[in-house]
């Protein structure tokens, strides 16, 4: 049985000239006690898809099911073995961490004594703030108190959308290592982000762009997929050499990462002449070194051919 | 170096709490200056006295060549202002918020016809220039709020982490854009939780803790704290913090 099972599933919202199609024949299926990251930029469609799995939502069209339940016609079941802390905070701003966490307990017929195992790690990190009002909490606490109401009846998915958004490099590292401790606790973990280099923390994960599900796989899967010959220039990159290599024939793509720049090049010919002709220019000691596609490289590939084969259509 | 933002001993205290603690460093004209820090260090709280919007507790400094506390409506004008949370108005259609900020700004009605249909075009808007900006998808606004930001010729652009969320392409377009803007004279001050946007700052500040702890180009911080990208230097850097984050 698969912990998520997501068929053909499509949500669109609003009419006629203002219709946006959220989601197109989304298909998902999700493992018991996977961590799965759905991974997209904004607006691609991870909320919408979220709110159908926590029965927020209906799908016009396509079934999805938690642990074998119908969102629509078993969502009271969904309701009580799910766990779901939205993107935006969603507790009561005027009662205090204590008082949050007691009443999401007594909704789901339970104590925090009762799962303290569960949360224990992160409780302990607010429980100086216990009889701090939820509104007056920084940005990380608020996330805290979130993560243990959404798990204080330990539930069997917990589904986290944009957990790390907004949040610095260090708490962001933090909080995937707090994911791979819960998901020890035999918790199928659905997370959404925006950042590419999280897919990296995941066993699975999905890309999502537009609506659609550009790939489904384990990082290291995506990554292998990669169809060209992927090529970085880690000296002596510059905004000049930047813009002369985005407008040189014979290069597919030039993207810079950081400090480097990962090019593709039409074909083996193109690279050998692209390289006289920076010589030509006087970009001199410009070095090709051949390196292995990440899950960003992936997506923006995707990303490409996806919107290429829609032109195409149109 | 030509000095687009000086700051001396700047400081930011709330009742017993100092936000910003006895910062100082220089930018130049034309520099794309990344400011880093982990929630709470208190970089918003810099930027905000740095744009005129709140007044330091003790310290000096001058924007865009304008005192902070005798000038600072000259600040604001000759300053550009975007950030991922607020720029644009929604109920707005796209021509309508150019016309807002040129407005705003103190651009006559023919500068802002030009500016408009400039605009538009280089940001390929022409058949969405009367929709509502609500509609356009998260990158978009995110180029043009840029590019209404810098309607009036600012001397320094503000961007408060103008790329959160956008996708992996349009993030790159949005950088292309900056150092355009940088190329021609345009001082950037920006900040950013993505790691590798900082290695394309030409210099890197790091603020822990109310403080900053360092300043330099990505490559001498990299060598210096002996790191592979400016994503290590900056986790060994937050991680000393101390200050609570409540």
């Amino acid at each position: 049985m698969k912990a998520v099972a997501v068929t053909d599933v499509s949500k669109s919202y609003g009419a006629g000239k203002n219709k946006v199609q959220a989601l197109q024949g989304i298909n998902l299926p999700v493992d018991k006690g996977e961590l799965f990251g759905l991974i997209g930029p904004d607006g691609a469609g991870k909320t919408t898809l979220f709110r159908i799995l926590t029965t927020l939502l209906i799908p016009e069209t396509g079934t999805a099911t938690v642990n074998a339940l119908d969102v629509v016609t078993q969502y009271k079941q969904i309701r009580k073995i799910i766990g779901y802390m939205p993107g935006r905070f969603s507790l009561y701003q005027d009662l205090t961490v204590e008082e949050n966490l007691s009443f999401f307990a007594t909704l789901f017929n339970t104590t925090l004594d009762e799962n303290y195992e569960l949360v224990k790690d992160i409780y302990i990190q607010i429980e100086k703030f216990k009889t701090r009002r939820a509104g007056a909490l920084s940005g990380g606490m608020k996330q805290k108190l979130a993560l243990c109401c959404a798990l204080i009846h330990r539930p069997s998915v917990l589904v986290l959308d944009e957990p790390t958004t907004g949040v610095d490099a260090v708490s962001r590292k933090e909080f995937w290592e707090l994911l791979k401790r819960l998901q020890q606790q035999e918790i199928t973990i659905l997370v959404s982000t925006p950042y590419m280099d999280e897919a990296a923390m995941c066993d699975r994960v999905a890309l999502i762009q537009g609506g659609k599900i550009m790939d489904i796989d384990t990082p290291g899967g995506i990554t292998k997929k990669f169809a060209n010959p992927l090529w970085a220039v880690r000296r002596g990159t510059s905004f000049e050499l930047l813009s002369k290599l985005n407008e040189m024939a014979g290069i597919k793509s030039c993207y810079p990462f950081g400090q480097e720049y990962h090019i593709v090049f039409e074909d083996e010919r193109a690279k050998s002449e692209v390289e006289k002709e920076l010589k030509v220019l006087g970009f001199n000691d410009i070095l090709f070194e051949p390196i292995q596609a990440g899950i960003e490289d992936c997506f923006m590939a995707l990303m490409k051919s996806t919107s290429d084969t829609n032109e195409v259509h149109q | 170096m030509n000095k687009a933002i000086s700051v001396q001993h700047l400081t930011k205290k709330f009742g017993t709490f100092t936000a910003v603690d006895d910062i100082s460093f220089d930018v130049a004209q034309g520099e794309i200056f990344g400011f880093l820090g982990a929630n709470g260090a208190g970089k918003t709280t810099a930027m905000r006295m740095l744009c005129g919007l709140s007044n330091p507790t003790s310290g000096e400094a001058h924007v865009a060549g304008f005192d902070l506390y005798k000038e600072a409506d000259k600040i604001r004008k000759n300053i550009g202002y975007m950030s991922q949370r607020f720029s644009l108005y929604e109920d707005l259609t796209v021509r309508e918020n150019i016309r807002f900020y040129g407005g705003i700004y103190g651009l006559s009605g023919s500068e802002i016809k030009s500016k408009s249909d400039q605009l538009i075009q280089m940001l390929q808007l022409e058949n969405q220039r009367n929709s509502l900006v609500a509609s356009l998808p998260l990158g978009w606004k995110q180029k043009l709020a840029f590019s209404v930001a810098l309607i009036h010729n600012p001397k320094i652009i503000f961007l408060d982490e103008p790329t959160g969320g956008v996708d992996p392409l349009t993030r790159r377009e949005f950088w292309m854009m900056i150092y355009e803007a940088a190329h021609k004279g345009t001082t950037v001050f920006v900040t950013t939780h993505y790691m590798d946007e900082a290695e394309y700052c030409d210099r890197v500040s790091i603020m822990v803790d109310g403080r900053i702890e360092d300043l330099d180009t990505p490559a001498a911080l990299k060598s210096k704290h002996q790191a592979k990208d400016i994503g290590s230097v900056f986790l060994q850097m937050a991680r000393k913090a101390t200050r609570q984050d409540d």
